[in-house]
Order: structure tokens, then sequence, then C-alpha cells
């Protein structure tokens, strides 16, 4: 499975200030961000950060605002120099790369999505979603042929000769998607791509997204501050506090076992029933006989098609064979909101 | 006691050869170099003194129809259109039509030059801090120097006459294209520029594909105070041989003729005006894409 890791990123520190080589030790040594910032005048963006993500899937990073995420997703195209750290993408040492090799980098194997969409005020909708391949250098009518394809896709058909002045939120990240997919890059970079839009136009972006994603299967990393947003798209989640991770696992292993307060304070509200599955909660007893739950059914569903067979246990199958069972009252433990042990600090509400 | 209220200078003497010693080598500089300087500029008086034939030799209607079409491409507003044209109708009408024609032309060959060399240096200098720190006071003094003060250096070196006056004008109306070129550069959306570096951009698409079209409207802001402070030049370089409405200004002052003075002063306000609104609309016009509102 190790060819299957896209982008590895190794032992990552970023510290911004005048002289961050000389406060590295300090920092590897464990000093906290603050303290960093009290007595050495630093800013600790990253620490020790080591993440691997895999390919074709979604990566997100999560984190309170400050926590670290735009400095992180910025490193993996170099927008950002580390202080020390490794990254490393299909084998190949990005920090490496000459200043040519950096610019075919960007051109051709990652794109980027930005919160505040970043399009060109000066350019229409196709010239915008032509921008990336007018850098590559390709003339701007075969750009345009090319881009027009994504600016149907992403449902901007016929405002190809608006300015993103005249679009409203939605339909300008929509451009800045359409933008970012019309290279080809294998890995999309979206820094809290859809944080600045309402929340129903954020679900329909989501949507737009996870449907160009079961189709195109991109590497892509999504930043967002939003636990909802990150259960419903990241098939994988890293957890940011003050510049290190703290977390990472599938949302399923970050609801069930959240490593600290501080997850478990990120986590408290959701609705677990549309985030859990069975076969997290299954036990392995197989009964002969039963309603048959496929093992990534959300609980919100097997409760009901537990009602529907009058609470009796379900079979939780995968690919079509037995692989254990799952009762209600199972469901409804995890479902219950986790005691909390004691007060929880408040200072990271 | 003598110390105290005299201030400790230099000594007449050693004064005296200090003046000395720097006009000696300035007039030496000016031996050795003027005459390369004057072939150095030569493209451009040539270039002046076609410019002013050209105007002044075009029938005079020709010359409405131009200024008419110009005010309407620039604004698309017909009044302003319509006033421009009355305005040189009525220059005309009082006789100033062959000076305003010179003053034209001066002023269009300054303000492509400050452009032409402006531009290049505000590029520069939102590039690099460096050179940010070096020109910006230098743009300071070019500013703040009184105007008569750099006319003895000028007329030593080239003597009296169209390039003489157009370096004048050049050093006084530069200053702001640069300054706003920088300010225009260096206020381009940060996120924007962001984009261009993810998506690859060098150095030059980044300059042409983003940063100048997004400080375009400073520098037409740039522009047209360039031309406003050429404008105001004109009387001064008129002081060292350039044609125009300047020169009976001149001999109004001198001779206290106040009808003279006062219309050649308002055929210059006149201008000024007309080139200011026409070129800020244009100014207005390059920004309409970023104004909200739906329907192109
Ligand atoms: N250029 C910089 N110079 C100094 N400090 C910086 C710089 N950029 C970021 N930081 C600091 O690094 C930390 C992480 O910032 P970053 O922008 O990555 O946070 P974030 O998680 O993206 O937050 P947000 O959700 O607000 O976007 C912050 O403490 C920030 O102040
Ligand atoms: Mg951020």
């Amino acid at each position: 499975m190790v060819s299957d890791i896209k982008v590895s990123i190794k032992n990552l520190y970023k510290i911004f200030g005048p002289n961050p080589a000389s406060v590295l030790d300090q920092a590897k040594a464990g000093v906290s961000k603050a303290d960093l910032l009290e007595q050495h005048g630093h800013v600790l963006g990253l620490k020790d950060v080591n993440i691997d993500i895999k390919a074709r899937g979604i990566q997100v990073i999560m984190g309170l605002s400050g926590s670290g995420k735009s400095t992180l997703i910025r490193h993996i195209n170099r927008l950002i120099e580390p202080t020390a750290g490794e990254i490393v993408i299909d084998g190949q040492d990005v920090l490496a790369m000459s200043d040519e090799e950096l610019l075919n980098f960007r051109r051709f194997k990652a794109s980027m999505v930005f919160q505040k969409f970043a399009l060109l005020p000066h350019r229409t909708v196709a010239d915008n979603a032509a921008y990336g391949l007018m850098i590559q250098g390709i003339e701007k009518k075969e750009a345009l042929e090319r881009s027009q394809r994504w600016v149907e896709r992403v449902g901007l058909a016929g405002f190809e000769n608006h300015y993103p002045a005249q679009l409203s939120g939605g339909m300008q990240q929509r451009v800045g998607l359409a933008r970012a997919l019309a290279t080809d890059a294998e890995i999309l970079l979206m820094d809290e791509a859809f944080s600045a839009l309402d929340p129903l136009i954020r679900t329909d972006m989501q949507d737009v997204l996870l449907d160009l994603q079961s189709e195109l299967h991109k590497t892509i990393i999504f930043i967002t501050h939003d636990l909802d947003e990150a259960l419903r798209i990241g098939d994988d989640i890293a957890i940011l506090r003050d510049g290190a991770v703290i977390q990472q696992g599938s949302p399923q292993e970050i609801v069930l076992n959240p490593a600290d307060d501080y997850v478990a304070d990120f986590i408290q509200d959701i609705n677990r029933a549309r985030v859990l599955e069975v076969r997290s909660v299954m036990d392995s007893k197989k009964p002969r006989s039963g309603a048959k739950v496929e093992s990534n059914t959300i609980i919100e569903d097997a409760l009901q098609a537990i009602k529907d067979n009058e609470g009796k246990p379900l079979i939780v199958t995968e690919d079509g064979k037995a692989v254990g069972s799952v009762t209600i009252e199972a469901m409804i433990d995890a479902i219950a909101r986790p005691e909390k042990d004691g007060e929880r600090n408040p200072a990271y509400r | 006691m003598d110390f105290l209220e005299d201030f400790p200078s230099m000594g007449r003497g050693d004064l005296r050869d200090f003046k000395k010693a720097v006009d000696a080598g300035f007039r030496g500089f000016s031996r050795e170099y003027g005459e390369a300087l004057e072939t150095f500029f030569e493209p451009l008086l040539f270039f002046m003194v076609w410019f002013e034939k050209l105007l002044t030799n075009t029938p005079w209607p020709v010359i409405l129809v131009v200024i008419g079409a110009l005010a309407w491409i620039g604004s698309r507003n017909w009044r302003l259109t319509a006033g421009s044209v009355v305005a040189f109708a009525v220059i005309g009408y009082f006789g100033m039509w062959e000076d305003t024609m010179a003053t034209l032309a001066i002023i269009s060959v300054a303000t492509i030059v400050c452009i032409a060399v402006g531009i290049p240096f505000g590029i520069l200098m939102a590039r690099s801090d460096r050179a940010q720190s070096v020109i910006t006071p230098v743009l300071d003094v070019m500013q703040t120097i009184p105007s008569f003060v750099y006319l003895i250096p000028v007329v030593m070196l080239l003597g009296i006459g169209k390039v003489p006056g157009l370096l004048a004008v050049c050093i006084y109306a530069l200053p702001p294209i640069v300054r706003l070129t920088n300010l225009g550069i260096r206020l381009v959306d940060a996120e924007v520029m962001e984009a261009a570096h993810a998506f690859g951009a060098n150095y030059k698409q980044r300059l042409w594909g983003v940063q100048v079209p997004l400080a375009l409207p400073n520098i037409f802001a740039g522009v047209n105070q360039t031309i406003m402070m050429a404008l105001a030049m004109v009387v001064i370089a008129s002081m060292i041989g350039v044609k125009g409405l300047g020169v009976p200004v001149l001999r109004a002052i001198s001779n206290q003729y106040l009808a003279l003075g006062l219309m050649n002063g308002l055929a210059i306000v006149a201008v000024a005006i007309i080139f200011d609104r026409v070129s800020q609309q244009y100014g207005k016009r390059l920004q309409k894409h970023r104004e909200g509102g739906h329907g192109v």
C-alpha cells in the first residue's frame, strides 16, 4: 500500500520570525507556541507535522483559526518554504525542486482553490477558467476550448462572458473550481474553499465536489474549520492545533475515539447517527436470520431498518457476505453523547 | 561671544572657491558631453518638431473633429465632447489657436515620454523594496525642488530650446506616474497574486497578466496627474524657449497686459480641464467590470 501514498509530509516545521533557524532547536525540544512567541519573538506555524496523504482520496485538514491549516497546505506547492522537514510527492522531493521544476509542478501537477476565490477581476469567466492552461503556455483559443468543458461541468454554461463581480459567491467559486480542474492536475489543494459561502450553497458545492471526485479520483487536500463539512467529504481527517497534528484517522475513528478534549469538543455537537456507520458498532456474532445491512450504512438508516424489523438485530454484510451483527442497543449507545469526564477546558471554545 | 552670534560659516574665500569648483566642474562636463547629449535627444527633437508641425499645419476643422472624436472615445459623454469642441473653437476665435497647438504638442510628447520612462521605473520600484527606497527620495526631490533651480543645469547642458523645455517639464511631471504605478502594483490583491503563483505563473506572466492590468486604474490616475503637472509647467517651459500658450503669458507679465495674460491663462485651464475630465472618465470605464450588477 506504500505506493498509494501520494503526498508524504515528514517532520515539517515552520517558524515565522526574523531568524527561524535560531529557534528551531527550541521548537523541536517542545517549547510551546505561546512560549516561543513570548520568549523568542517567533511564531510557531507548524510543529513536527507528519501526514501521509493517500492517492485518489480526500484528505481533510481541520483546526480552529490560527492552527496552521493555510500554512500547511501552502507547503505542499511550496508557496511557503518550510523551516525544516520533508515533503515528498510521488517519490519526488518538492523541496529539492529547481525554480523551473517548481513552476512546472505548479502548472501541471497541483492546482489550488482559494477561500476568497482569487479570480482575476478583469477577465471573464471563460478566461479565468482557462487561466491555468494559458500559464502552461497553451494558446488562448485552445485553452478556451479545453476549459469550456469544465465551465459546463461546474454548471456555469451561459455565463462565459460574465465578469467575476457579476456573479454570486457560489458561482465565483465554481469558476475557481473550473480553473483548478482545467489544468488536469492530479492534486487539488483547497483552502477553506467553501467557507465563505452560505450554508445552503456550501452543501451544494460539497455535492459538486463529491460528484466530480467520484468521476475524477483526484488527490484532494481540503481545509476546513467546519466539522460537518470535514465528516461529509473527508476520507481521512487530520486535526491541527497550534501547528501540531493532534489526531488523524477516518471520520469514524475520530468520532468514536477523540484523542483529547480539544477533539472531543470539536465533535460534541455533531449528529453522530449520520456519521457513524454500522461497521463501527457491530459485533462479530452472526445471527442466522434477520434483515441485512451493508457495513457502511450510517446508523440513522440502520435504525430505520431495525424498526422495520421489529427491533431484531441486523446482519451486517460486506459485499453480500455476513461479517457480523448489530443491535439496537449498540447503536443507541454509539449515538449517545459520550460522558464528559470532568470539566472540559473552556479555552478552546 | 562672536562664535554664538555668527554661525561659524565656511569663510568667504573658501565658499567662493567651492562654488567656482562646482561651476567649473559642471561646465567641463557640459563641454565634454553636451554635444553627445544633444545627439542623444535628437530623435526626440525631431519627433517634437514633426508633431508640432502636424498639429499646426492640419486644417483647424480636422483638428476640431479629432478632438471631438478623442473626447468621445475617452468619455462616451456627449456633453463633455461638445464642451471640448466648443472650448477649442472659442480658443481659436480669440486668436490662440497656434499657441494652443504648440502647447498640445509639448504636453503630448511630455506625457508619452513620462509614460515610457515612468511605468518601467514604477514596475521596478514595486518589484524591489531596495529600488523603492532609492527612487522615492529622488522623486521627492524632483517634485519639491523649485523648477528654476533645475532649469540652470538643463540650460547649461542643452541651451535654450524644445528639448531642454521638454526635459524640464518631464522632471516635474514624471513623479506621479512612477509613484502610482508602484502603488497600484503593490495594492494588487494578495490572494489574486497568490493564485498566480499557485498556478505556476512566472514573473512576466504575473506582471503582464495580473499586476499591470489590476494596477491600471492607478496607473491611469498617474497619467492624469502627469498631464496636469505638465500643463502647470507650460509657462516655465516657455522661459527656456518652448513655444505655446506660456509665451504670451510671459509677455503679459513683463508688460502688464492683463487681458492677454488672462486669455492665455484661461486657455491653459480649459485644456487642463478637458484633459482631466476625459481621462478620468476613461479611467472609470477601465474599472467598470469590477462593479457588481448582473447582465453584461
Ligand atoms: N507570514 C506570517 N508571519 C508571521 N506569522 C504568520 C504568518 N503566516 C501565518 N502566521 C501565523 O501562523 C499561524 C497559523 O496561521 P494560518 O494562517 O496557517 O492559520 P489557519 O489555520 O489557516 O487559520 P484561519 O482559519 O484563520 O485561516 C498563526 O498563528 C498566524 O498568526
Ligand atoms: Mg487559513
